[in-house]
């Protein structure tokens, strides 16, 4: 019975730390829109807003879209803010279970990058 | 249990009102200050084919390289600008043209898209709001022109200025991440033979509209009266 006790809080513990989350790869960082506190909190609602200005208006804004959010915050290893376990919108999406669907048609590399290597 | 009077409770409605639209009015803010796009302007295509090659696909070519297409032609690819050649049997003269989205000023697939995914902007751009659709096809069924096609598989690496994803259905988008920028859609600057004029039908001066005035050109199917942006001149 002891050893079964034993056995079970050898698992939490292990588990618990298993989803301590990973240390966020930033990339350039910085403040570009609003304070860090902000942007963790609003970050989709901005998202969300411009998304649907820009495709039926025609209101590409520089600074609120996801194009631009990546081009900083993409990690300055592979350029991009989804291929990693700790890239910048994996590590906590993941650790708060909610699906970056955004992916699945946006690429998540930065687009100076993207555009460097497609060059012809 | 406290009575709360009318005066209170409505005071009290009030305040949570202010607070749910508070973010809303908020990010409204935040907005720029930039122009949405007006009917005042229509983009449109005049297309010659009389000067245009057959054989010669650099159209197709260029769209796919912009648009990150696989540039395949089987039936599980997107194909968003297609050349087609076409032969009047009776006279032996052969066309050759391309086709693609004719951005119908009332598009059948804006008529039929259960979910508004499928909308015409105000500039006469017939677009695929791909967060909205679902992937039913009925667009792809609707359109005269098969102007549309439909993502199968999983995409990687998508050009950072033209989102796609499996699962929606998509089409030619005049290069509309282009011509927001001023641009030049990616056809019209590949074509060896300059047979594609991209324009402001609306604006008399543009080159499109004064040759549109001058020359004959017809639309394909005019006979659905969808009045389509694209013309074709000698067809």
């Amino acid at each position: 019975m002891k050893l079964i006790a034993i056995f079970l809080l050898c698992l939490c513990i292990s588990s618990a730390w298993g989803a301590t989350p990973y240390k966020l790869d930033i990339g350039r960082g910085g403040e570009c829109v609003k304070d860090p506190q902000w942007m963790r909190k609003n970050h989709m609602h901005l998202l969300r807003h411009q998304r649907d200005e820009a495709v039926h208006q025609g209101l590409r804004d520089d600074k609120i879209s996801l194009k631009n959010c990546i081009e900083c915050h993409a990690s300055l290893k592979d350029d991009s803010a989804i291929a990693r376990d700790d890239s910048f919108c994996v590590a906590c999406h993941r650790y708060e279970a909610v699906a970056t669907d955004c992916f699945e048609c946006h690429t998540g590399t930065r687009k100076s990058a993207w555009q460097k290597r497609n060059a012809k | 249990m406290t009575d709360v009077d009318r005066r209170g409770f409505l005071k009290t409605a009030m305040g949570a009102a202010v607070v749910s639209i508070a973010p809303g009015m908020f990010l409204f803010d935040m907005a720029h200050g930039g122009e949405a796009v007006s009917s005042r302007v229509r983009w449109g295509m005049l297309i010659d084919t009389a000067s245009c090659t057959p054989g010669c696909n650099e159209c197709v070519s260029a769209c796919s390289r912009e648009n990150g297409l696989s540039g395949g032609v089987a039936a599980t690819d997107s194909q968003w600008i297609r050349k087609i050649e076409i032969k009047d049997i009776s006279t032996g003269r052969a066309v050759s043209l391309p086709v693609m989205c004719q951005h119908c000023e009332h598009p059948p697939c804006v008529d039929v898209c259960p979910t508004a995914a499928s909308f015409k902007r105000a500039d006469g751009i017939v677009l695929v709001d791909r967060h909205l659709c679902i992937g039913c096809r009925y667009c792809m069924m609707a359109c005269p022109y098969k102007a549309r096609s439909f993502v199968h598989e999983p995409l990687q690496d998508q050009n950072p200025d033209v989102p796609r994803g499996k699962g929606t259905v998509e089409g030619c988008t005049l290069c509309v991440h282009r011509v927001d920028q001023g641009l030049k859609p990616a056809c019209t600057e590949a074509c060896p033979n300059q047979s594609i004029l991209f324009g402001d039908l609306n604006d008399k001066t543009s080159e499109i509209a004064i040759k549109v005035r001058t020359v004959a050109s017809t639309q394909v199917r005019a006979d659905l009266r969808l009045n389509p942006g694209i013309r074709y001149q000698g067809l």
